[in-house]
């Protein structure tokens, strides 16, 4: 067995309170729409505006560091292999087939994850913060009055919005069952947890091609 | 080196979080705790009309008391003749129909009809001498009654065409005349529709001593303000108009005015007074006292109890349901106001217009829409009526109804619609074909007092609701909490219930799976 550090502290972070803010806007935002009811309507609205601006500025900080670490190289889609990694999801994994993708520091995602990743960075959360910003600044309160964005109204922007966050609630559920689909239920868990993924010795799947990614230096603890 | 950076990175993170939870500093004093000041202070009257001898009377007619008035206050009754308290009706411009003169003089509404051969009653509430009829002299400076507004003893008041009750000693009156107090305008203004908060809702003898809870502005445990706080006058020409009668958007006593465009600390809800007027949160219930007229029928008036009229009094509400000069009522006792877009522009429907009797009629329709971006939602009691029509010609009869003598017609005498309506279209110059019948009308009214206290305002759910939101009514916008587009709630149920059932699925098929040696795979 051996210890790889693939997961750094940043992304870690980023990772988890990513994972709390989309939860609590979930939540605050499915009681604005009426179909659930947790903290009050009111609150469910402070509480969703706040988490909102945080999430933009989890973002910037997101982005500068994709931007800064090249990380942003990992979520290219590929079409190779992503065979072998439904193969794997259909049949392999009910076979105890070892994993087609082997989780490397130059290259942790597998074809499925990037293609995923790579549409909500580009396409869902776009829409979520395009409209989410419309629906924050279709009206704005300066110091004297209102003032109002030239939109005819909120349905479109609300159906963006609401389709946007039926989307990210079914990654959700998706995102929460694969990582069962580790080594151990829990091992994908506990990586992105610690930041250390475990590999045995003789791996045996399918190796990335790698994207050209330069292998950045390693903290070794 | 990098540690740093990452330690710094969530660190400013962090704090960007921090700084936007944190309080906004409270400045010296609120803008509300400024008004309860400033409204709060009462100023005395620098003059007591109670040591003028011109003043000592004794008045044989009230025009003597008019002409001593003008005697010192030498302009005033001009002014006061240019006034729609006077003139009974207005200038106004009615989209698609010009420019009108409207006003009580000649608007049917649908209480109790119109004044046109019954000015004998409904005139007790002018504020002039004697018009009693088409032929009184609107030019006669001393049959303007300055007493209606300016005496505060309490003890004047006043009876058929507007002449003072008999019993009313004009010498006492006069002498302490002043500032008009609520008891001025409420005289007339909390009994319009021949009772006590019939018509408006909102307007009653409870607003005399009001408790913070039914008005918080003329609280007499609170600001404790008089009508004229808020309905100011310039050369007797006042604020606030009543849109059963008028038409154009100006003259209005605004809430904004001293509460400004932006009175909430709270953003989210700074927001909505762009669309939403404050009448609507703050006056979540009117008729909070006394009940107010919601339905009015005309058609079951008449009928008779041993050849007697009569009337039946529900017991709960101390009112009558029906009475045989008028018909049938429903009556509401806390009532929650229904909502309309308002644009502070309104129709009417001017007296011959035809109509479709099919339809519902509304008298004095207000006008706005979400896409108009000067309307806003205000609450409304809309009260709704089946009167009295010509079902050849198609409009609305005026009908005699008040008498002055036996064998004139008048309806609540006589209880012959044929000769009342015939009487009445007469007074009005119109012809009565001799055929009538009854059409189910609306009328509009604003809800603008009894304003609660803050804590009472409408909590966000009232109308962010899927179900039974207070502007359930108002389709012509998205609302967030109310509305859905169906096509996303379909689209988005199904991707989620689908995923469920598939990693479902997919976990059991797992679990059921025979564990193999990895060995084995080679």
């Amino acid at each position: 067995m051996k210890r790889e550090y693939v997961y750094p502290a940043f992304e870690r972070f980023w990772h988890w309170m990513q994972a709390a803010l989309i939860v609590l806007l979930g939540v605050t935002g499915f009681e604005i729409h009426g179909s659930l009811h947790f903290f009050g309507f009111r609150q469910a609205v402070e509480i969703h505006n706040t988490a909102a601006i945080a999430f933009l500025a989890l973002i910037c900080f997101a982005i500068f560091w994709h931007l800064t670490t090249d990380a942003w190289k990992q979520y290219i889609p590929t079409t190779a292999n992503i065979r072998a990694q439904l193969d794997f999801y259909i049949f392999g994994i009910f076979r105890g087939a070892p994993h087609p993708a082997k989780r490397t520091v130059i290259s942790k995602l597998n074809p499925l994850q990037k293609l995923v990743y790579a549409g909500l960075k580009v396409l869902v959360i776009p829409i979520m913060v395009t409209s989410g910003l419309i629906y924050m600044f279709y009206r704005y309160p300066q110091k004297y009055e209102v003032i109002s964005l030239n939109i005819s109204g909120l349905s479109v922007v609300a159906a963006m919005h609401t389709l946007g966050a039926y989307i990210l609630v079914t990654f959700f559920v998706m995102h929460i069952y694969l990582t069962t689909t580790g080594k151990s239920p829990t091992a994908n868990l506990k990586a992105m947890l610690t930041g250390y993924e475990e590999f045995s010795e003789e791996g045996s799947g399918v190796l990335e091609k790698s994207n050209g990614v330069n292998k950045p230096e390693m903290v070794q603890r | 080196m990098r540690r740093i950076l990452v330690v710094l990175g969530i660190l400013s993170f962090l704090a960007l979080l921090f700084l936007n939870i944190l309080p906004e500093r409270s400045s010296e004093r609120t803008p509300l705790e400024q008004l309860r000041l400033r409204y709060g202070t009462v100023r005395k009257p620098s003059v007591d009309h109670g040591k003028f001898e011109v003043l000592n009377g004794p008045f044989s007619k009230p025009q003597d008391v008019t002409k001593t008035c003008v005697s010192c206050h030498t302009e005033r009754h001009h002014e006061v003749m240019q006034s729609s308290h006077w003139n009974w009706d207005r200038i106004e411009y009615i989209e698609g129909r010009g420019i009108r003169k409207v006003g009580k003089k000649n608007i049917l509404n649908n209480y109790c009809i119109g004044i046109s051969g019954n000015e004998q009653a409904c005139n007790r509430c002018h504020i002039g001498y004697g018009y009693g009829d088409e032929s009184f002299d609107f030019k006669n400076p001393y049959n303007v009654d300055c007493l209606a507004c300016h005496d505060r003893s309490n003890l004047y008041m006043k009876a058929g065409a507007g002449m003072p009750d008999p019993s009313v000693d004009l010498t006492e009156v006069a002498k302490t005349v002043g500032k008009p107090t609520r008891a001025n305008c409420g005289t007339c203004h909390f009994f319009g529709g021949g009772g006590n908060n019939v018509k408006h809702g909102d307007l009653e003898v409870a607003l005399l001593e009001p408790s913070r809870d039914l008005d918080i502005h003329m609280a007499v445990d609170g600001v404790n303000m008089e009508c004229t706080a808020c309905h100011t006058a310039e050369q007797h020409q006042m604020l606030g108009k009543l849109y059963s009668v008028s038409s154009m958007n100006r003259d209005r006593v605004s809430c904004e005015s001293c509460h400004g465009e932006l009175p909430h600390a709270d953003g989210v809800l700074n927001k909505h007074t762009l669309k939403v007027a404050c009448q609507t949160c703050h006056i979540p219930i009117y008729a909070k006292e006394h009940p107010t007229k919601l339905q009015w029928d005309w058609s079951t008036a008449g009928t008779l109890q041993n050849g007697q009229p009569y009337s039946i009094k529900n017991d709960t509400l101390g009112v009558e349901t029906y009475q045989t000069t008028k018909g049938s009522f429903i009556w509401g006792k806390n009532v929650k106001p229904e909502y309309v877009w308002f644009n502070g522009t309104a129709s009417h429907y001017l007296i011959g217009d035809t109509f479709d009797p099919t339809e519902t009629l509304r008298v004095n329709e207000l006008h706005g829409s979400y896409s108009d971006p000067d309307s806003k939602i205000i609450p409304v009691k809309i009260h709704r009526s089946r009167q009295i029509y010509d079902t050849q010609y198609k409009y609305l009869i005026q009908p005699k109804t008040v008498s002055r003598q036996p064998g004139d017609s008048a309806y609540w005498r006589q209880f012959d619609w044929q000769l009342a309506s015939a009487a009445g279209m007469k007074e009005v110059g119109l012809p009565y074909s001799g055929n009538y019948g009854f059409a189910g009308t609306e009328m509009y009214w604003p809800i603008n007092h009894m304003v609660a206290p803050a804590k009472e305002a409408l909590s966000c759910v009232e109308c962010h609701t899927r179900s039974e939101s207070r502007v359930a009514s108002l389709t012509d916008f998205y609302l967030p909490g109310r509305d859905r587009n169906i096509w996303v709630e379909r689209t988005g149920v199904s991707l989620l219930v689908l995923t469920l059932i598939g990693a479902g699925l997919h976990g059991v098929a797992r679990l059921a799976s025979p564990r193999k040696r990895r060995q084995a795979i080679k």
